[in-house]
């Protein structure tokens, strides 16, 4: 069935240097930088990645972070929590617009 | 034929199953007979247990089997082009630091991923008269250090024999325990003679959660295995100063690669002595071979194709200048030489005309030895690399 998105091109990632050398070179050199241990662990940066990857509902960061979690030592229980913290914010945004419709309601209101 | 877990199944008496056996001269003809053909299972094993390949009769049993599949290319390069990539072709020994015994295939458990196929119905188990030719080739050279696993290694009924000779030899002695052994009817003395030989205990231990190493190991693995932790902490092992060394091994639970050793022993410390107050040494990471049982779940959960590829694609070639086959030696059961303990379970002996059997050890024709590669090599090469002693670099 033809998608937008196949597994398949998730290792085709590097591809897209090819319009762009440069631009692709500095970014695979921060994107290291950034995943590098440093103040949080690599393990922690993956977790962080991975709710991200929720966030953003990106199914080759789900399916690359939820593979790196477990090579950094991660478990279901903590992988899951970081899913979970993706969904509160995610939710949480939608909720604190609630404010916005308040003052709305409030304006209009008698 | 009879099996060697020395059950009076005949006389209906109450022993534990998984006691440990009399010795050889008293339990010769004791067991029960064993099952022939995958027909059935030695009643050692629990209701729980799995059976391994060889009793459930598994085409992957045969390791002609398993050698084709992993020959198979995939996409996959074979591991000598490789290594040539890396300049580390023929991969040359460099001299025998480690003299490895596999004491047999009895083992109380029936892990997931074991690369043996080992579980209480196997009955492959090191003779007296192998070891005594095992203890012979060790006198003739200066190996300092003697490993030996199994299956339990324990459950030989040489086992105690054959590691008090080793340390009358002046041999550093690891085991490579499964620690649930510790805690059986028959081994209740066992903690204690490994601490009085000063043998350094390597524990498997996969995960410090119950569900994931029990998926890995069994129902109620992880339990015992903390209780048997905590009775080596009473002995002294794992404590700062007693000279009693206790490693952990971990290795994942699942298709992918270990982490680095660094941050999962890091991990390990603060959940083990938190959650449980257990101390040990040094954490040994593994990554899983994909042969034996872990070849089977690779292929059965249609992850053996991405496996070898993240495995390809982590190859490293400092790793692979460090691999362990390069200053080990690996005895079988039979007394059958191999360059490792995982091409002894592919049956892939030492080649390129080397001795073959203990009974004529000679360490100086095996220094330099060429050694016998296949794809399962990309196991010990991938990441940081892996090893009996946990990762190379």
């Amino acid at each position: 069935m033809e998608t937008y998105y196949h597994p398949g091109d998730l290792p085709k990632f590097a591809e897209v240097g090819a319009g762009n050398k440069e631009l692709w070179e500095k970014f695979q050199t921060y994107y290291a930088a950034v995943f590098a241990e440093g103040a949080l662990t690599e393990r922690e940066k993956a977790l962080i990645a991975l709710g991200v990857a929720h966030a953003v509902q990106c199914p080759y960061c789900i399916d690359a972070y939820s593979q790196a979690c477990l090579e950094k030592g991660s478990n279901i229980e903590e992988m899951t929590e970081a899913v979970h913290v993706a969904c509160a914010l995610r939710g949480g945004a939608s909720l604190v617009h609630g404010v916005q419709m308040r003052n709305v309601v409030e304006k209009l209101s008698m | 034929m009879k099996c060697i877990c020395d059950r009076q199944t005949d006389r209906g008496q109450a022993r534990d199953p998984l006691t440990r056996p009399a010795p050889a001269e008293e339990s010769a003809g004791a067991g029960h007979p064993l099952p022939q053909g995958g027909e059935g299972r030695c009643p050692l094993a629990t209701a729980t247990m799995e059976l391994g390949l060889e009793t459930r009769a598994s085409p992957l049993a045969k390791t002609s089997e398993q050698l084709r599949i992993l020959g198979q290319a995939n996409g996959i390069p074979p591991f000598e082009e490789k290594m040539r990539t890396a300049g580390l072709d023929p991969l040359r020994a460099i001299g025998i630091t480690v003299f490895q015994i596999n004491v047999g295939k009895l083992c109380n458990q029936t892990c997931h991923h074991c690369h043996v196929d080992a579980g209480p119905d196997r009955k492959e188990v090191m003779t007296r008269e192998t070891a005594e030719l095992c203890i012979r080739a060790l006198a003739k050279t200066e190996i300092p250090n003697v490993d030996v696993t199994g299956g339990a290694p324990e459950l030989n009924p040489n086992f105690r024999w054959l590691v008090e000779q080793a340390v009358a030899l002046g041999r550093h002695v690891m085991d490579r325990c499964n620690l649930s052994v510790l805690l059986l009817t028959g081994q209740a003395d066992l903690a204690d003679f490994l601490a009085q030989n000063r043998v350094e205990v390597i524990a498997s231990l996969p995960y410090y959660r119950e569900a994931q190493t029990d998926a890995q190991r069994g129902d109620g693995v992880f339990t015992k295995s903390i209780s048997a932790l905590r009775k080596l902490n009473e002995l002294g092992y794992g404590q700062p100063e007693s000279g009693l060394v206790l490693n952990l091994v971990h290795n994942p639970v699942g298709a992918f690669l270990p982490p680095t050793q660094q941050a999962i022993e890091a991990q390990f410390r603060r959940e083990l002595e938190w959650r449980h107050g257990v101390v040990f040494n040094n954490l040994y990471t593994i990554t899983n071979m994909p042969i034996g049982r872990f070849l089977e779940f690779l292929r059965a959960s249609g992850n053996y194709d991405g496996y070898m590829r993240r495995l390809v694609n982590a190859f490293n070639p400092v790793a692979a200048a460090g691999v362990m086959c390069r200053t080990i030696i690996s005895v079988g059961w039979d007394g059958a030489l191999y360059d490792c303990d995982f091409n002894q379970m592919l049956g892939l002996p030492l080649g390129f005309g080397s001795l073959q059997h203990v009974r004529e050890f000679d360490a100086a024709l095996l220094d330099e030895r060429r050694i016998a590669t296949r794809n399962h090599c990309y196991g010990c090469t991938a990441g940081t690399g892996s090893s009996c002693g946990g990762s190379i670099t």
